[in-house]
């Protein structure tokens, strides 16, 4: 077939069509004479669910699809999975563990892994929403290897329903260009919100963290369902809405345009502003806040189970992890993947906080994700 | 075997009438029924009957507040700018320029809404206009996250919504009328108020009502553009079901909006016979 890259008319592409169709020539000879051959060696080279590899022979269909979080993988990981099992992931990204479970318990959501926080694990049980895993099928689980406050969460009535994918804080991101330095405290930043820093703060469109941190101000726990103490974190937060910049978990955006001074942060989102402007820097409040850790798990019913294990497994990889952790400024409980990262990235402030300015930071209880009345105290603050 | 009439009809309204029945009328009902019920304790909905959600419905009074003055005020001012717009594009124009023109009213449709609502974060934002207006001297002015943010998107979002039906009725204009008129010693701003506003009137209406339907159910541009401070029912929607996953005070909040856009188009529909336009004349209806 030495005519198979010349280019062929429309005319003697139909000469050929009806010779084939006639039967007088082969089908060989047809799809080389029109160049069609080539043009499907090379499609089905971008398609490789239509090559025999080594997808098919481990039968882990072709698609995976993940839920998670903004900002939270390295993309190339993705691809490489790809390149490596033939099967390709599909990213949806939510705002909210409310949100994941609130898709999750309407059915049909069609996700085959999730990445719930640890305070969600339980309720996701308690509604029968999620898989216990086997790990037999995660070889890159080494329980050992993972700090256990960061992996606990996951393993309940000593069911393993979730691995631990990375931890992180709840702190505050302040531009010190325009706070005139560090702020380092939920007093600063809910009174600095009415005075100093009028029109310029940021608070998370999320009833655990911004409750949470509200009820941290008057020194009550981060989890508080009682009623008085929620009473009080409804009074700051209605009193200083009129001064807020904004109640959005989208803060990005704002803080680096300077629109925003100060704003609730997690620890990636901390260290990707800090890593480009140097101004913004991360603190955690010195009166408490939220410590937490997220999880990988299995939904109920995922459509591919065999793909969300392989995923899984191979994001638990300690070289992939290690790439992940670069990529969004995580930090992970894995000492074997810590193992691998740059020592400044170990000795980073911001990912990895002096222990002692982690004891009063608490993390989110179950109760509050399901609770009614922070649920409601929410919506009133956001449509006061 | 001839198809008899009622057999033609039948024939013809069976798709829309399945896929009304099924994506309307169900769905519709759902709603309904689950605003009586409760809240399950882990969220989501508990069979019931109780009228407690729609006595809780004044809790929302500020997201209903917000829809009921921003819809109406973004409406008319899409229409005070729409209307010069779609006059000089179906009058004033010359045929050679008119398809270019049409097109480009077209041509932002072809990026997403969130995305274009993006820009305007940016545009509003501290570094935009507002640093442009403080270079000549206007001193500090906040305009991202507040109700007039909100307008502009909103204005911005729906404006060709606008334009079309109005520049379709004024495309429509018999020029013959205006000129009687002039020939009758008529000046052009009273041909203009007896016969061009009086013929666009159904085209008005029409962009009128779309807009202000589209309006009321808006949720993306308040969340973009008002930072979460700027709450309509949309917003206060997307939260029940997302966030507090109170789906029984959700369906309740959905049906008092439903029952508010119904209040609407009946007055509207009164106000188009007060007018004097012809229920055919009027495309919506």
């Amino acid at each position: 077939m030495t005519r198979d890259n010349s280019p062929i008319t429309r005319q003697k592409f139909m000469e050929e069509l009806r010779r084939y169709e006639k039967g007088s020539i082969t089908r060989r000879h047809f799809l080389g004479a029109t160049g069609l051959g080539t043009a499907m060696a090379v499609m089905g080279g971008a398609v490789p669910s239509l090559l025999p590899g080594r997808a098919q022979a481990q039968d882990l269909g072709n698609r995976v699809v993940l839920a998670t979080w903004p900002n939270y993988h390295d993309a190339a990981n993705f691809d490489r999975f790809a390149e490596e099992t033939g099967v390709f992931a599909q990213v949806n990204v939510f705002g909210s563990n409310e949100e994941m479970l609130a898709k999750l318990q309407a059915g049909g959501s069609g996700w085959d892994v999730f990445v719930p926080t640890n305070y969600a694990i339980s309720t996701y049980v308690e509604a029968d929403l999620i898989e216990p895993l086997d790990l037999s099928r995660l070889p890159n689980y080494d329980a050992a290897a993972f700090e256990q406050r960061f992996a606990d969460a996951g393993t309940i009535d000593g069911t393993t329903y979730a691995v631990p994918k990375n931890w992180g804080t709840t702190g505050i991101a302040f531009n010190s260009s325009k706070t005139g330095g560090v702020v380092d405290s939920w007093k600063t930043f809910f009174d600095g919100a009415r005075d100093q820093f009028d029109g310029r703060v940021m608070v998370h469109d999320y009833q655990l963290t911004t409750i949470g941190n509200a009820l941290v101000y008057f020194g009550h726990s981060f989890n508080s369902v009682d009623p008085a103490e929620l009473a009080d974190a409804e009074n700051l937060l209605i009193d200083v809405k009129p001064h807020l910049f904004a109640i959005s978990s989208d803060y990005q955006p704002s803080m680096r345009n300077g629109d925003a001074w100060l704003t609730m942060c997690w620890t990636g989102d901390g260290k990707q502003m800090n890593s480009d402007m140097p101004e913004i820097g991360f603190a955690l409040g010195r009166e408490g806040g939220e410590i937490w850790s997220d999880y990988y798990a299995v939904p109920k019913g995922a459509p591919h189970r065999e793909a969300a294990y392989a995923l899984i497994n191979y994001l638990l990889d300690p070289e992939v992890n290690a790439r992940e952790a670069l990529a969004h400024g995580y930090p992970v409980a894995d000492s074997r993947t810590n193992a691998l990262l740059p020592e400044e990235l170990l000795n980073d402030p911001i990912l990895y906080p002096a222990a002692e300015s982690l004891t009063p930071l608490e993390f989110g209880a179950a109760v509050t994700l399901t609770d009614p009345n922070r649920a409601e105290l929410m919506a009133r603050f956001k449509s006061a | 075997m001839a198809i008899t009439q009622a057999r033609a009809r039948a024939l013809l309204l069976t798709p829309a009438g399945l896929w009304y029945a099924a994506l309307l009328l169900f769905p519709l009902a759902v709603v309904l029924i689950f605003s009586f019920g409760e809240r399950n304790p882990i969220g989501g909905y508990a069979p019931g009957f109780t009228l407690e959600q729609y006595a809780n419905l004044p809790a929302r009074f500020a997201a209903f507040r917000n829809t009921l003055t921003l819809a109406p005020l973004g409406t008319v001012a899409a229409l005070l700018i729409a209307y010069p717009l779609a006059y000089y594009l179906a009058i004033k124009v010359s045929v050679r320029w008119k398809t270019t023109l049409l097109i480009l009213v077209i041509v932002p449709f072809w990026t997403s809404i969130l995305i274009r609502s993006y820009a305007w974060i940016y545009l509003l934002g501290g570094n935009g206009i507002p640093a442009l207006l403080e270079a000549f001297g206007l001193g500090e002015l906040r305009l991202i996250n507040t109700p007039f943010a909100v307008l502009v998107g909103i204005v911005y979002g729906y404006l060709p919504l606008m334009v079309f039906p109005i520049y379709v009725a004024l495309e429509k204009l018999d020029k013959s009328l205006l000129e009687a008129a002039s020939d009758l010693g008529a000046p052009p701003w009273r041909s203009f108020l007896q016969i061009t506003l009086p013929m666009s009137m159904p085209g008005v209406m029409t962009g009128s009502m779309l807009v202000f339907i589209l309006l009321t159910g808006e949720f993306l541009i308040p969340a973009i553009l008002g930072g979460g401070k700027v709450f309509f029912v949309g917003n206060a929607l997307v939260d029940l079901f997302l966030q507090s996953r109170n789906w029984a005070f959700g369906s309740a909040v959905a049906v008092a909006l439903i029952v508010i856009m119904l209040i609407v188009v009946a007055l509207y529909t009164r106000a188009v016979r007060r007018f004097g336009v012809r229920r055919d004349d009027v495309g919506l209806m």
